[in-house]
């Protein structure tokens, strides 16, 4: 701790004078105020720091980041390594010290799958939410703020899209564009970088009429300049939550479309495709294929949405849900 | 009220008219039915059948003779089954009605009591065990769910119990000669309606808390307080009327995901309901019907907005004037 780590009345955080933080005199001397300065950015850390979830999840983010993408070190054994015939004559394998998931059908082993498959979630994830978040906030900044006919297109596209079973039009497109991950990443982000731009519109909406925009168009700034300036900074917090939800909503929606046959294909595997295949033992002495990949999306999913939530705290003190 | 309604119904026209046009053409540019022609020796064949479909007028054109046959019934003819799509369609409604039905009354009953009660004992333990079921719950794919407990429910008992048939059945909604609501409906129910409300369940009662609580810290709460109303009377009258408000705009958002939901709980459960005609007309790639399914769905969704629009008219007195 320094020194000048607060200790009686603080201003609250998010007030107008938020980044101003105001100490009692040492000795209580009332005359001797310290005022420290901090930055916006030293704020959030601040906040984020005492959100403890959200510092749990960030580790288990990393870890799972970690232990997926490094799996060629860390998976005790090859994805594709089937097992020697005798073993496919045993019959199931169960959890047990060799295999700690235990083995599929083909003898394969169950984690070593688990930790390839997450490359293509994982990966997935992101890329989804990168590229609708990028798409999203530049529809929803020029819809916000130019409004008329990009607001009007933007607002109706979403009505439409909100009256149809959103599965459906996903499960057709991907059966026309092919189920690759590079279609199913596209076709994903082609639905979700609408909820991105209503929310980044709705923002801009209520912000655009706030004086201190009228005095940056006062002041002579471009329309160009008082997006990218002045209103997007402000609207940072929701974007990255958003962005972050939408890593959780793709990993679930890519593994509901797997399950339904339209998401990846093998030899190529996530953790959708995974349970899709051990749906089919339900009921058989293998039901435990269905435990652990499904453990992994729950897993991930929580540490995102955990840190989504400690994100919105962050960015947002005011905000009780 | 009744103008009230009638401006919902007649501003959701044109929306159906438009989703319906776009849907169409979603449907023909991805679908050619004279794929599986192309094959064949006769070059003629494939011209032959462009023109029995109608698909050889332009796409408006072709719009226009749909939707002038489909408001008055005439849904066409499934290529796959060589029936009439809507009767095939009103065959398939039946189920997926009663899941609909079951789901929404469910969700909305359980998400509705536990908003209430983690509202009035917030931070009490169960409110916390509530919350980390809703994180829970929000988190885990539905069909997983779905999956874990046909197994956990259903397989697993059944064996290590040594019975002769499973306490949940996990196909279709009746078993073979039954029908009828009695037990072994209920019984067919319990699992897709658990696998259908997992995940709404999980969302709405966090927004009944929320609003639950927003309302219970305002001004006429307090006074309510004041005049000596029982807490009861304060909680249920006072309170949850308005604090429901919030919750049915929310429901009628919901809708479209439920429709989603129910793709997958049938997939899993095996109800020949409107999943699964998606999915037979999907892979055939039936246009007639997968265009007639989107329309129905379009229509049952608009129609599910409009109810939630009504309750909302009730709800609050002033949305009506507005």
């Amino acid at each position: 701790m320094t020194p000048l780590e607060p200790r009686g009345p603080v201003i609250a955080e998010g007030s107008p004078l938020g980044s101003l933080v105001t100490l009692p005199g040492a000795g209580g001397e009332v005359s001797e105020t310290v005022t420290v300065h901090r930055s916006q950015w030293e704020l959030f850390r601040r906040r984020f720091m005492r959100h403890r979830m959200a510092l749990i999840s960030i580790g288990v983010l990393v870890l799972l980041f970690v232990l997926c993408f490094g799996a060629d070190i860390f998976a005790p054994y090859e994805a594709t390594r089937t097992g020697v015939p005798q073993d496919l004559l045993l019959g199931p394998v169960g959890p047990s010290g060799a295999h700690w998931f235990g083995t599929d059908e083909l003898g394969r082993d169950v984690l070593s799958r688990i930790l390839y498959a997450g490359q293509i979630s994982l990966k997935i994830g992101l890329a989804v939410a990168l590229l609708s978040t990028l798409v999203g906030t530049v529809v929803g900044a020029v819809a916000g703020y130019m409004g008329r006919a990009v607001d009007q297109g933007l607002m109706r596209l979403t009505d439409l899209f909100l009256i149809v079973p959103q599965i459906a039009i996903l499960a057709i497109a991907l059966r026309v564009f092919g189920y690759k991950d590079i279609t199913v990443i596209l076709v994903l982000a082609g639905v979700f970088w609408m909820y991105e731009a209503r929310v980044v519109r709705g923002q801009i909406l209520s912000l655009k009429e706030k004086e201190f925009i009228e005095a940056a168009r006062a002041s002579g700034a471009s329309s160009t300049r008082i997006v990218v300036k002045h209103l997007l900074p402000n609207v940072i917090g929701p974007i990255m939550v958003n962005a972050t939800l939408s890593v959780a909503l793709a990993i679930i929606t890519e593994s509901t479309l797997s399950f339904l046959g339209f998401g990846v294909q093998p030899p190529k595997t996530s953790w959708g495709n995974m349970l899709s295949n051990a749906a089919g033992y339900v009921g058989t002495p293998r039901a435990y294929l269905l435990y652990f990949p499904g453990l992994a999306i729950l897993l991930t999913v929580l540490a995102v949405n955990y840190l989504g939530d400690g994100l919105r705290d962050a960015f947002d003190p005011q905000s009780s849900h | 009220m009744l103008t009230y309604v009638a401006r919902r119904v007649l501003y959701s026209i044109p929306v159906l008219l438009v989703a319906s046009f776009l849907l169409f053409v979603f449907v023909r540019a991805t679908f050619d039915p004279t794929v599986k022609l192309r094959a064949s020796r006769d070059p003629q064949a494939v011209q032959r059948e462009r023109e029995r479909l109608g698909l050889d007028k332009p796409v408006p054109e072709q719009f226009v003779k749909w939707l002038g046959d489909f408001v008055q019934g005439d849904f066409g003819h499934s290529e796959r089954t060589r029936e009439s799509v809507s009767t095939m369609i009103v065959r398939a409604l039946g189920y997926t009605v009663q899941l609909i039905f079951w789901g929404v009354v469910v969700s909305a009953i359980i998400a509705i009591a536990i908003g209430v009660y983690s509202a009035s004992r917030q931070y009490s333990k169960l409110d916390y065990t509530f919350t980390g079921l809703a994180f829970l719950g929000l988190a885990m794919p539905p069909f997983w769910f779905g999956l874990l407990a046909m197994q956990l429910l259903s397989s697993g008992p059944k064996q290590w119990f040594g019975l002769s048939e499973p306490i949940f059945p996990t196909i279709g909604l009746h078993s073979p000669g039954e029908s009828g609501i009695n037990l072994d409906y209920l019984r067919h129910l319990v699992l897709p309606v658990m696998t259908l409300t997992v995940q709404i369940i999980a969302s709405w009662s966090r927004y009944q808390r929320a609003s639950m609580l927003d309302v219970m810290s305002s001004d006429y709460i307090r006074t309510a307080r004041a005049k000596g109303v029982p807490q009861r009377r304060v909680v249920f009258k006072h309170g949850l009327r308005n604090a429901l408000i919030p919750l049915v705009t929310v429901m009628s958002l919901d809708i479209g995901a439920v429709f989603g939901g129910l793709i997958i709980t049938e997939k899993i459960f095996s109800v020949p309901g409107m999943g699964r005609l998606f999915f037979d007309s999907l892979l055939y790639g039936d246009i007639i019907t997968l265009e007639a399914w989107f329309v129905v769905s379009a229509l049952f969704i608009i129609l599910f907005n409009l109810i939630a629009d009504v309750l909302y008219g009730v709800l609050d007195p002033r949305v009506r004037l507005a």
